[in-house]
């Protein structure tokens, strides 16, 4: 790969998914984009940058972006984002949201469903108190591939250990040969949906709870703050937003807080007041799937 | 600095384990067997143990129902690791009392979060 072939790729990334690679990541394009340039029957790196200029290879673009993508995620990551969630962020929600009784939760880099279906989990256990509520639990993320794998709530003896306490295993998984299938109820709780983050989201509607975890650290910081901002504009105003542990928003946006009693936690912060508003055309939006707890 | 008994009649398995142990921060002691484990747990209860469940002379299962009479045997928090990888073999164990439980083959992601699942890494 010569040096106008990597600037190249890393320009090209960057526009489409926002991907920021430096030079010494040069390695992870070589070690992930070959075997992409075998599936398409592709000689070198440099055809392949070849025919992404040339757009001529159908699917080959998509193919390099889900293949730069790390989709690195086990069930109740980090512990602290679903403690916060079970033990605050869903008893303020069960006060606040009382009259309405409504939720929504947006899960925007569900990789491959463990994020989502670990709130899924929490949010069953808390059955008897979301009684007649409306609960929306969407995951979005930019590969369809590992949306795919999520919908099928199939996991391997590796993944349904990772995180996942034994008990909860049990109770809600099912074994299928050497694999581990989400229960089908859990699994409908979630509503999977490719989604682009540069891209426009104000049509998902307004959120309660946002978890976008573990995928701005791959943004420059205007991508971070573009993409901070305009969650913030799709937060409710007592709404909460869950970072992952290296990511924060100081020094990158003031639209969103750290909130000084939860480490990992931001709210809506200065420029709230003139943060843009939803359009209301769009928000909230009465098309998505939604599941009733009983 | 905690302690881990690591019970399994695998030599290989054992040498694994204590190296993961180690970079936890965890002193590990070995047993070959449930009898030899019951002979470590009686002379020093441990704080954590990784157990087998089949072995030559007492097996996990009934090596953890010995444990739990011992004075102080309900103290340490034990984890199965084993090859019997089915619901039914799992929920017997928590219902001896296993605190986790991981299914072999295993690695270093999964043991430290089993640990952390129990409160020791």
């Amino acid at each position: 790969m010569t040096d106008a072939d990597f600037e190249y790729l890393r320009g090209y990334l960057k526009q489409k998914s926002g991907l920021a690679l430096t030079a010494e990541k040069r390695y992870l394009i070589e070690s992930r984009l070959l075997p992409v340039c075998r599936r398409f029957g592709i000689a070198t790196l440099s055809d392949l940058v070849g025919a992404l200029r040339l757009a001529r290879a159908g699917g080959l673009d998509k193919a390099v972006i889900e293949a730069m993508t790390t989709n690195e995620t086990f069930f109740f990551r980090d512990r602290a984002p679903f403690d916060l969630f079970r033990d605050v962020l869903l008893p303020q929600a069960l006060a606040a949201r009382a009259g309405v009784r409504r939720l929504r939760i947006w899960c925007a880099a569900a990789s491959t469903g463990q994020e989502p279906y670990s709130l899924a989990m929490l949010l069953n256990e808390a059955a008897p108190q979301l009684a007649g509520w409306r609960i929306e639990l969407i995951a979005t993320d930019l590969s369809t591939e590992v949306l795919e794998k999520a919908k099928l709530g199939l996991y391997n003896q590796f993944e349904v250990q990772r995180g996942l306490p034994v008990q909860l295993m049990l109770k809600y998984f099912e074994q299928v040969g050497e694999q581990w299938r989400l229960r089908p109820a859990l699994c409908q709780m979630v509503d999977y949906r490719p989604l682009n983050l540069l891209d426009r989201f104000d049509h998902l509607g307004t959120f309660d709870i946002v978890y976008c975890r573990n995928v701005l650290i791959y943004f420059d910081a205007p991508t971070k703050a573009d993409v901070l901002a305009r969650i913030a504009a799709q937060l409710a105003p007592d709404g909460a937003v869950l970072l992952g542990a290296a990511e924060t928003v100081i020094g990158i946006t003031d639209a969103l807080s750290p909130d000084p009693k939860h480490r990992g936690l931001y709210r809506h912060g200065q420029a709230r007041a003139v943060a843009p508003a939803p359009a209301p055309a769009l928000a909230p939006a009465p098309s998505l799937p939604r599941f009733a707890m009983r | 600095m905690r302690t881990c008994l690591v019970v399994d009649d695998s030599a290989v398995i054992r040498k694994v384990a204590r190296r993961i142990l180690e970079g936890l921060a965890f002193r590990v002691v070995e047993a070959e067997d449930g009898t030899d484990a019951v002979a470590l747990c009686r002379a020093a209860m441990p704080d954590a143990i990784l157990l087998d469940w089949r072995m030559p002379q007492m097996d996990g299962y009934e090596f953890l129902r010995e444990l739990r009479r011992l004075p102080e045997g309900d103290k340490p928090k034990v984890v199965f690791c084993t090859t019997e990888n089915d619901v039914a073999s799992i929920a017997r164990a928590l219902h001896a009392g296993a605190d986790e439980y991981i299914m072999k083959p295993f690695d270093k992601d999964i043991m430290t979060a089993k640990l952390q699942e129990v409160g020791l890494a």
